[in-house]
Order: C-alpha cells, then sequence, then structure tokens
C-alpha cells in the first residue's frame, strides 16, 4: 500500500521542483530513521547528524572529483569512514551515564562545519564544492529528478523494511529494554554499553548514506546545508513523527519537509507558523503526532463501536 | 570432571569474603562474608539499612565493593558488569519492580532469554533464518515461562497494566528466562496480601524443588521462616547470626536487633 503511492505518485507529477522536494524528503527519512534508532531506542540524542550527513557528502564528493574515485565504492568508503568517527565519538561519551553524546556530538557537528568551510584548498570553502558526477549503474546515468526519485525512495524504502526487522528482533528487543529501563536491561543480561555503540554507528552511517546520496544528486554542496541547524530539524522530524516509531519518522519527515514549502505562499510567517505547529504537537501529542494520532483513532472507534478493549492490550 | 566442577558440586556456589561497600561515610557493608550452598533457599534478614539491598547489588555488579571478594563457582565475579555476572548465571529481582513497563508481559520475557541466545544485528536486520529459528525457540520458551508462572491468558497486556502480584511472578519469570544458577529475589512478597504472599511462597518452594538455588531478601518473617533452609541476620552491614529459622528465632542478639523485644 504504502510502496503502491510512493511508486505511483511521480505519475501525477508534472513539476520537478516537486520531485526534487520529494527526493530531498526520502534523503531525510534515511536520516531520521537512523535518528530515531538512536533517540527512541537507545535513549540518547545527537546533535551533530548534520556532520555525519556532510562528512558522506563531502567524502564521496571530494573524492569522486577530484582524485576520481569510483561513485559507488567511494560512498561504502565514506560509509566505513563516518562509523570508525562515530565510533570514536561514541566510545568514551556512551560509557558514561548521562546525556553526553549530546555535547559530543554539538562539538563535532561545529568542527566538522568550520573544518568545512577553512579547508577551502579541499572542500572549494564557503563558497561550496561543485561538479560532483552523477549516479550511473552502466549506461544507466541518475540525471533527473525522476530517476532519483525511484532510487532515493527505493532506498528509503529498503531502510525502512530492514529497520523495522531490526526493531522486531532480539537486539532490537534488547534496545527497547535498554531505553526503557537501563539498569533492568543490565541486570537482564543485555551489554547495554555495546547496544548503544552500535545503535549510535548505525544512525551515523544512515547519515553518512543520505549525504553521498545527496551530493551525487545535487551536484553541488556547500557547508551551509551542514551546519548545525539541519541537526536540529532532523531530531525535530524525530520528535514530530514520535520516538521508536517508525513509521511516525516517514510522516513526521515528511510533513516537515513539506511543510516550508507549503508555507511559501505566506512568506514572512512562514518561520511563525511552523513555530506554531511544532509547538502545538509537543503540547498536544507529546509522544509524537503519529502515535497520538493513532490512539485518538483508536479511542474513538472503541466509542463509536462500544466495544470493550483491555486497556492494557498492545495494538 | 574439572575441579571447577567439584568445587560446584561440593563447596558453596555464591561466596563473599570479607565484603566492605561504604556510601561516603556510610559503611553498607563491614566485613561481610556469608556463604551460599546450592540448591537451598537462603534468606537475608534485617531492619532497613541493614545492607540486603546493598549485598545484592554488590553480587550483581550494581555497586562495586571497596574490599574483600566475592566468588561465583570458586571464582571471582569481583569487577565484572552486571550483564556478565547475569550471563554467568546470577540473576536478580528488585525491591520495586523494575519491567520494561511500555513492553508486553511476553516480551519482557523475551528480554529475559537474551544473554541465552545469540543472535546479532546482521541476523535482526535481514532476519535470516537461524534468527528466525531462534525467535520462535524464544517465544515458545517465553510462553511456557508464562504458563509456569500462570500469567500466559496476560502475555500480550502491557506489563505496567497487570497487577503488583503479577508483576512481582513476572519480573521472577524474566530472571528465570535467564536460565541462573542462582536467584537474587529483593522483597518478592512487598506490596502483596496475605493470599498473595502464600502463593509466592509455594512459588519460591517450588523453583527449589526443581533444583533452583535462591536467595532471599524479605521482611515477612512469616514468609522467611515458612520456607527458608538458612537465615542471615544483617545488622548495619554486618553478620550478627545466621543458622536454620528455628535457631534464628531463638537467637537473643537477633530478637534484640530486628524481631523486637
Amino acid at each position: 500500500m504504502y510502496a503502491l503511492i510512493i511508486f505511483g505518485l511521480p505519475l501525477f507529477l508534472r513539476n520537478n521542483y516537486h520531485l526534487m522536494v520529494l527526493n530531498v524528503a526520502a534523503l531525510n527519512i534515511i536520516v531520521v530513521i537512523g535518528l530515531n534508532l538512536l533517540m527512541g531506542y537507545a535513549g540518547q540524542i545527537s546533535l551533530g547528524h548534520a556532520a555525519f550527513f556532510g562528512l558522506g557528502a563531502y567524502l564521496s564528493g571530494v573524492l569522486t572529483t577530484t582524485y576520481g574515485f569510483p561513485i559507488w565504492p567511494t560512498v561504502i568508503l565514506a560509509l566505513v569512514v563516518t562509523g570508525i568517527v562515530a565510533y570514536a565519538i561514541g566510545i568514551p561519551t556512551l560509557k558514561l551515564e548521562g546525556h553526553y553524546l549530546v555535547m559530543a556530538t554539538l562539538g563535532f557537528n561545529v568542527i566538522v562545519y568550520i573544518v568545512m568551510i577553512q579547508l577551502d584548498a579541499v572542500t572549494g570553502g564557503p563558497s561550496g564544492f561543485a561538479g560532483i558526477p552523477h549516479f550511473r549503474i552502466g549506461d544507466f546515468v541518475f540525471n533527473s529528478d525522476r530517476k532519483i526519485y525511484y532510487l532515493f525512495w527505493g532506498i528509503s524504502i529498503l531502510v525502512l523494511l530492514l529497520s523495522l526487522n531490526l526493531i522486531t528482533s532480539r537486539v532490537g528487543r534488547a534496545m527497547a529494554a535498554l531505553s526503557h529501563n537501563e539498569i533492568a536491561a543490565k541486570c537482564a543480561g543485555v551489554d547495554t554499553e555495546k547496544y548503544k555503540i552500535n545503535i549510535f554507528v548505525i544512525s551515523a552511517v544512515l547519515a553518512s548514506l543520505a549525504g553521498s546520496l545527496y551530493a551525487h544528486y545535487i551536484t553541488f554542496i556547500s557547508p551551509g546545508t551542514f551546519s548545525f541547524f539541519y541537526s536540529l530539524q532532523v531530531v525535530t522530524m524525530v520528535l514530530v513523527g514520535g520516538m521508536g516509531s517508525l513509521w511516525g519518522s516517514i510522516f513526521g519527515t515528511v510533513l516537515l519537509t513539506l511543510l516550508p514549502e507549503l508555507l511559501h505562499a505566506v512568506k514572512d510567517y512562514n518561520v511563525l507558523i511552523q513555530g506554531l505547529i511544532l509547538t502545538g504537537v509537543l503540547v498536544f501529542f507529546p509522544e509524537g503526532l503519529f502515535p497520538g494520532i493513532l490512539e485518538a483513532w483508536r479511542k474513538r472507534r472503541v466509542v463509536v463501536h462500544k466495544r470493550s478493549v483491555s486497556p492494557g492490550r498492545e495494538p | 570432571m574439572t575441579q571447577e566442577d567439584v568445587l560446584s558440586l561440593n563447596g558453596p556456589i555464591l561466596e563473599t569474603r570479607e565484603v566492605t561497600l561504604r556510601f561516603g561515610g556510610l559503611e553498607a557493608l563491614n566485613s561481610l562474608s556469608i556463604s551460599v550452598e546450592p540448591h537451598r533457599i537462603v534468606s537475608m534478614i534485617g531492619p532497613n539499612g541493614a545492607g540486603k539491598t546493598t549485598l545484592l547489588n554488590a553480587i550483581t555488579g550494581v555497586n562495586l565493593p571497596d574490599d574483600g571478594d566475592i566468588l561465583f563457582r570458586g571464582q571471582s565475579i569481583l569487577g565484572l558488569k552486571p550483564f556478565e555476572i547475569t550471563a554467568l548465571g546470577v540473576n536478580r529481582t528488585f525491591q520495586q519492580t523494575q519491567l520494561f513497563s511500555n513492553m508486553t508481559v511476553l516480551r519482557n520475557v523475551m528480554v529475559g532469554m537474551h544473554p541465552r541466545t545469540k543472535s546479532g544485528f546482521l541476523g535482526g536486520v535481514l532476519h535470516l533464518p537461524g534468527e528466525r529459528r531462534e525467535e520462535k525457540k524464544i517465544k515458545e520458551r517465553a510462553e511456557t515461562l508464562l504458563e509456569r508462572f500462570e500469567l500466559l491468558p496476560k502475555a500480550d497486556w502491557m506489563a505496567s497494566h497487570i497487577s503488583i502480584a503479577e508483576q512481582r511472578r513476572l519480573e521472577i519469570a524474566r530472571a528465570m528466562a535467564g536460565e541462573p544458577a542462582t536467584l537474587l529475589l529483593d522483597e518478592p512478597a512487598a506490596g502483596l496480601n496475605i493470599r498473595e504472599t502464600e502463593v509466592m511462597g509455594d512459588l519460591i518452594l517450588r523453583l527449589k524443588g526443581e533444583g533452583q538455588t535462591v536467595i532471599l531478601v524479605e521482611h515477612n518473617m512469616h514468609l522467611v521462616m515458612g520456607i527458608s533452609d538458612w537465615v542471615i541476620v544483617l545488622h548495619h552491614g554486618s553478620k550478627i547470626g545466621e543458622g536454620r529459622p528455628e535457631e534464628v528465632q531463638r537467637d537473643n542478639r537477633v530478637v534484640e536487633a530486628y524481631l523486637g523485644t
């Protein structure tokens, strides 16, 4: 059903700009799902996902363009490098109890941003880095928004499916346990430190993947895209969609990616209205918009059908 | 048969040797030595603040002792992390139940099986055949456990929505899912009424009947004296007496410190 909507949608969209917005939404989904695994299942927050996103973009952009590396292997290389960097950040911070990861990732984001600007011999500095090659498979070049649409949404659905698999597995159960009650999880035999670090690395690697995809799609990257504000944006998407709800992440991401576009009409009040909507969501649906709406819908059905469903049952 | 096997058959399964644990200036445990024989119910009693829960925390690696040693099957487990100690076969429950409240009853028990199963990230992400088989096994075993603990009808309930007595039983079921050699119960009858306490007593006796070693921390004297093989009395972090229930009840120092005049 979901896949049908996604693959049918481009048939009705003639405007390339609309496709581009949806393509960016697909990339955001990849980042947000990864971040939701971290926030919803490891109980940790990262304010540096823009840096991992940027690491992926710059690594595969610079290496393929300046040094002539082949595209697909370079994307993999960027994933590995980002994973190692995330591991190095995670080891000292996630062993400590409390929210040290927030500080470390925030600092890391600022550092990466400064490096992107200052290292202009390699990165092109503040004016950006252009001429990145498109993806290609054999002679087929992904050079139009429509082709990219299928590639990106295909990958984002794959990421969703694999992540859904993960959270319903033994590892996902352990992750959920440690985010609910860390001490109980430890005493039930879960190596909570190891899991927190692994989830953080997976989360960073997914952001890096989205970054690489972005670079070879837009073919131009500049530091502004990877500033701290993008990190905040993806955290907001997780919160609006609902922590721990992967379907909610899709919902939250699409909503928050499309919202600014829809609000172009009201130009100056754009930010104001966005802020009001976010505040509204957090006040009325503190568990996230998606789970909140589901819950409201279920309650309505119970009232309508006068059917007593035991209050403790899972959906 | 190796030396360790002989030890585990003949010697104590769990031992603390002159364990001292301080919280700032307070000595929660003061050079405490206890010894637990296998297949027994060994109870710790003592007034509030005697160090009973601290002792369980020290054994399970939650709090690190300042001095002394803790041995499980003759091997020191001092300094191991809680999950490593659980993997060796020491499982516990908590004075205030620590369930995964947003999970179903069934899933709580399934988490308990974590140290006895091994599917990893890759198996989980791809739902590989081996992982599916293991998941099926985990679910079946969890259901068997729930049936033994009379929780099967509530399998799909949220852990936070079942009664206190059921939560206490669920916590024990989750601990048993880890196939412990030693089960540590921290006040399993707290918050239960007389009838529920009796059921809990029968349950612990049944576990012992199946060969389970149980270390019990409990305030309910009727329960402790009714089911224990051995009772250790703690006061201000020290052991002030131990023996069979009927001996302890006659011990004047114990009566003075704990049971009141």
